[in-house]
């Protein structure tokens, strides 16, 4: 019984938790706080596996960004509509626990042997910003551009739709 | 008892076949989305697992790159999410079978 076990298992917990949230909370707000318990605990785990900037990174841009502006849409598009349980497809959640249940018996089966299992001592590499961006600066160059393409395209493709209807003579 | 590799493999397992559960469950595009971010988050996880305990680094540069294009599609998809909503009044996927044959 180590420290990095006794914080494994809670925020293990934690991230079930958010997860559990997130499927069945009633309000979107909630589902997205339960969302955003899960990825603060993934930057603990990445604090526990030394990948110290994964886990920055993960507070800034997922906890942070991307949760602020699902939080924004939520609130845009009206929380005060409740979502109805009915089923429309019969049997659904039966087929659903069936499928994930089958699913998860899969991968922990397949995993079984696959799982890295490292002998011996292993070398500890330390993800500072140091060796990130050495890493990304010479190896991952090529990618690291690609991806200015790509945030680009993206930013110009939310703009194109949020302006799309108020375009004189569209009806689409 | 110490915490290896395959503790967060199959963590991240669980919580990918809850995330894809929740997709089928839910009807709100927009908590169908996140459980979408979930799967994504979780198999982060066992990107910076496998670089752990192989002492590489590139599993982190993976998740870094993963991280932006996840970023991106937010962003669409967000967009396209409230385009939606400005033309149909809502977010409920069932009410959305314009295409249904």
């Amino acid at each position: 019984m180590n420290a990095e076990f006794i914080v494994f298992v809670i925020f293990a917990a934690a991230a079930l938790f958010g997860a559990v949230t997130l499927l069945s909370a009633r309000n979107p707000v909630y589902s997205a706080m339960g969302l955003l318990l899960t990825m603060m605990s993934m930057a603990v785990f990445y604090v526990l596996m030394d990948a110290h900037f994964i886990a920055v990174v993960q507070v800034l841009i997922y906890a942070g960004a991307v949760m602020t502006l699902f939080l924004f849409v939520i609130m845009l598009i009206g929380v005060d509509k409740k979502e109805e349980r009915e089923e429309k497809i019969p049997f659904q959640r039966p087929i659903v626990a069936i499928l994930g249940g089958g699913l998860t018996a899969l991968l922990l089966l397949a995993g079984r042997g696959a799982w890295v299992i490292v002998e011996g001592e292993r070398v500890a590499e330390v993800g500072t910003i140091e060796a990130i961006s050495e890493a990304l600066f010479e190896t991952w160059m090529l990618p690291f551009q690609a991806t200015i393409l790509l945030l680009t395209v993206a930013a110009v493709g939310a703009v194109v739709l949020a302006r799309y209807e108020s375009r004189p003579g569209g009806d689409a | 008892m110490t915490v290896d590799a395959s503790w967060y493999m199959i963590l991240a397992a669980v919580l990918f076949v809850m995330g894809g559960a929740g997709l089928l469950l839910r009807r709100n595009a927009l908590v169908m989305f996140m459980c979408i971010e979930l799967m994504l988050n979780s198999v982060n996880l066992t990107f910076v697992a496998a670089g752990d305990a192989l002492g590489n680094l590139d599993g982190q540069l993976s998740v870094l790159f993963v991280m932006v294009v996840a970023a991106a599609e937010v962003v669409v998809g967000l967009a396209i999410i409230v385009m939606v909503f400005r033309k149909r009044s809502t977010a409920n996927v069932d009410e959305l079978s314009g295409m249904k044959g």
